[in-house]
């Protein structure tokens, strides 16, 4: 139910035009060589980048000029996902409340997101006594906290292991079924596209196409994602 | 960029700025407006103006001239104490001038070590005053500065040059031609430009070392048309004249100099293959304690005739020292109230206004503010009454470039790092500030703190405007000590300034950094 309506992105030299509808409880894989925009197609809709032209409207309604804080968005980005000063349990208490004013209840769904992610009795750790793996799930427990409709991943788990990211990954799917939340991913591999992702948004030359089904895109590649893949 | 999201917002930092143009032009205005029109520059001015920058002039480039073979020695040699010297080399910024003053009177003075050693041998002893003196005092003062800015840029060339130039069989002439020398152009202009600045709006040296009509700085000559004559429009006449060659002088400085001084990793040792012949290690060593024993012997000097008599201070001494701590807590509060607000809104890549203020801060004359908020304040109250507020506030003013110096790349690296996570967790405003901008930057908080109030605590200037007899800090009363010959109490008390001043910094550093993490 996210609609970018002739939405343009321009900075400096760069631009990016898109125009296309996400549904509801999809996953989407935004693929592409780098430096072609993927990023930045993210941040304007999670409102980082003012639009210099178009329209973004979430449920027929302009989000636009909405600020980033009053979106129905999460978002994860591609490292410093958790203040290395707070502990666990406040980093993902930051998702239900910015002043940390948590009440008992509060504190008790933080526990118990912890718990679902596999951090039980981590809570009080603070980001530099865990793993890479286990600060991956403290952002994923707070996405879990933060109940929003639209998650934005800008390749947050591109410094684990292969079996580490397609995990973490496979958490995120679950979780976006189970809320029936949108789910919009930049990866520079197409094997995690084909993994959890229902379509595919190719973004190349100053242009995000609408959304393809990841199994046609893969079996019928257009002449960019033929590039990107290196295939003749 | 317009419209782009930001965890903080620009106002505080905003109205910090224009709070404090409003208060350094509002003060130069009221000054400008008791400056009588057509009474321009007399002798008297002309010989000030002159004073000044010959003495800045030499104080620069003596400072620079021997920090070059210092900064060399510490840069290729290991020994032991290395790291200690160096952490010393940062004292002297922080370290009260009158001690300085005080210290090198009793290695230098008519009555000090080195006149009585003079004396043994049938010479004349040393007099200290006059140009020579403010010379060597500021040279005392400023040659750590010089010594770590050089230092800084020789640790800076990448080793890899040294081993390609020892691999080419270069020897020590050749290396310095090579690499040392094009180094030395590019920092040098800037190492002397820094101490230039620092010295052009020198008053307590002056004050104390200078003095009569062959060595006054313009400072000074303020300081005595207001004081003696109460001749405002001849104070505001040198202020305007001070104000143009800071301003110039500041904007010298910033344009040349490259580093801070203050930089990390200034105690790793260059590895270096030339320089082991006996004559070099000698060469070098003897720099090395030639600089030493010139920086501690006076402080020495302090320790050793102050120790005896400090359980025994008169009381007003101790009071003063309290007078001072409070007047230092004050100042340093007002600073963190300018300095956050404006790194802050610097941090947002704010430029403008808030930077523009930054720059009036470096160029401002401790002594044209205390005059024209003296102008200010005297229809609506006491000025002598509100010496200490007045003189915390200047303090803050004074140290706020330092201060922001240390906290703009830091909050800038926060905001960059943490400003988007932020924002997308609704926690712009407060919520950032209190929980990811403070606490993260709490060590640099802690730092500039620890400077503004040893820096405040050490101060002898305004205060000097506006004091009368019953009113002193610390300094102040070390001066009126010295200037009634008990110079034994004088030392007393500078022991007990130094451990206080040393000891604010300390605390206020450490506290910043205790359990702080990465």
């Amino acid at each position: 139910m996210l609609k970018l309506e002739h939405v343009e992105i321009r900075k400096g030299e760069f631009h990016l035009k898109s125009h296309f509808d996400l549904q509801q409880g999809h996953i989407y894989a935004v693929l592409g060589p780098s430096g072609g925009g993927k990023s930045t197609l993210l941040e304007a809709i999670a409102g980082f980048d003012p639009v210099s032209a178009g329209q973004i409207a979430w449920h027929d309604r302009s989000i636009t000029t909405l600020p980033p804080g009053d979106r129905p968005i999460a978002m994860l980005f591609q490292d410093g996902n958790l203040f290395p000063h707070l502990t666990a349990a406040q980093n993902v208490g930051l998702g239900l409340h910015p002043n940390l004013r948590l009440t008992k209840q509060d504190q008790s769904e933080i526990v118990k997101a912890l718990s679902e992610v596999g951090l039980d009795g981590l809570a009080d750790r603070k980001p530099a006594a865990l793993s890479g793996g286990q600060q991956a799930r403290v952002a994923l427990a707070r996405l879990t906290v933060q109940r929003r409709d639209l998650i934005l991943l800008d390749e947050p788990f591109a410094a684990l292991g292969p079996a580490l990211k397609a995990e973490m990954l496979a958490l995120v799917a679950d979780l976006a079924r189970a809320r029936h939340a949108t789910v919009l991913m930049v990866t520079h591999e197409p094997e995690d596209a084909r993994h959890i992702a229902d379509q595919v948004i190719l973004v190349a030359e100053g242009q995000a196409h609408p959304p393809v089904k990841t199994q046609q895109i893969f079996d019928n590649p257009p002449p960019q994602l033929r590039d990107y893949l290196g295939q003749k | 960029m317009a419209g782009r999201a930001q965890p903080v917002s620009a106002w505080p930092g905003t109205s910090a700025a224009i709070t404090l143009a409003v208060l350094i032009l509002g003060t130069l205005t009221a000054v400008a407006l008791r400056a009588e029109t057509g009474a321009g520059l007399g002798r008297a001015e002309w010989a000030a103006i002159r004073f000044t920058l010959i003495q800045a002039a030499l104080s620069g480039m003596i400072s620079v001239t021997i920090a070059i073979p210092v900064a060399r020695a510490l840069a290729r040699r290991r020994f032991r104490g290395r790291r200690i010297l160096i952490a010393l080399l940062g004292v002297p910024f922080i370290l009260p001038v009158i001690i300085a003053v005080l210290g090198l009177l009793e290695v230098f003075g008519r009555a000090g070590w080195i006149s009585d050693a003079l004396g043994l041998l049938g010479f004349e002893p040393i007099r200290i005053y006059g140009l020579h003196g403010v010379v060597l005092a500021h040279v005392f003062l400023n040659l750590p500065l010089a010594t770590r800015l050089i230092l800084q840029a020789w640790q800076e060339v990448p080793a890899e040059r040294f081993r390609l130039a020892a691999q080419l069989g270069c020897d020590g002439r050749a290396m310095f031609w090579l690499i040392e020398w094009p180094m030395l152009r590019r920092i040098l202009p800037g190492a002397f430009a820094v101490v230039f600045a620092i010295c052009l709006t020198s008053f307590a040296v002056a004050l104390t070392l200078g003095g009569g009509p062959r060595a006054t700085t313009i400072e000074l000559a303020i300081y005595q048309a207001f004081r003696f004559d109460f001749d405002l429009g001849r104070a505001a006449l040198l202020s305007g004249v001070q104000l143009i060659l800071t301003i110039l002088a500041a904007a010298l400085a910033l344009w040349l100099a490259t580093g801070t001084g203050f930089g990390k990793g200034l105690d790793r040792a260059v590895r270096r293959w030339d320089g082991a012949n006996p004559v070099s290690r000698t060469a070098d060593a003897a720099w090395i304690i030639a600089a030493a024993l010139f920086l501690l012997l006076p402080l020495a000097a302090i320790v050793v005739s102050g120790l005896p008599n400090v359980l025994s201070l008169p009381s007003t001494v101790w009071s003063a020292a309290l007078t001072s701590l409070l007047v230092a807590a004050l100042s340093t509060c007002l600073l963190l109230l300018l300095a956050l607000p404006m790194a802050f809104a610097i941090a947002r890549g704010g430029r403008g206004i808030v930077e523009l203020a930054g720059l009036l801060g470096l160029a401002a004359s401790p002594l044209v503010i205390g005059t024209g908020l003296f102008i200010i304040i005297r229809p609506i109250a006491d000025p002598f009454a509100l010496a200490l507020p007045v003189t915390a506030l200047v303090n803050a003013i004074t140290a706020l470039p330092f201060a922001l110096r240390v906290l703009v790349p830091t909050a800038r690296d926060v905001v960059e790092r943490y400003g988007k996570l932020g924002v997308s967790l609704n926690m712009a405003g407060l919520p950032f500030l209190r929980f990811v901008l403070l606490p993260r930057m709490r060590p640099q908080i802690g730092f500039a703190a620890g400077l503004a109030m040893a820096l405040s605590m050490g101060d002898l200037g305004v205060i000097t405007l506006f004091a009368d007899p019953d009113i002193a800090t610390l300094p102040l009363q070390i001066y009126r000590l010295m200037g009634a010959y008990r110079l034994d109490d004088a030392a007393s008390a500078s022991l007990l300034l130094l451990v206080l001043s040393i000891g604010v910094f300390w605390v206020l550093d450490r506290g910043g950094r205790r359990h702080a993490e990465a």
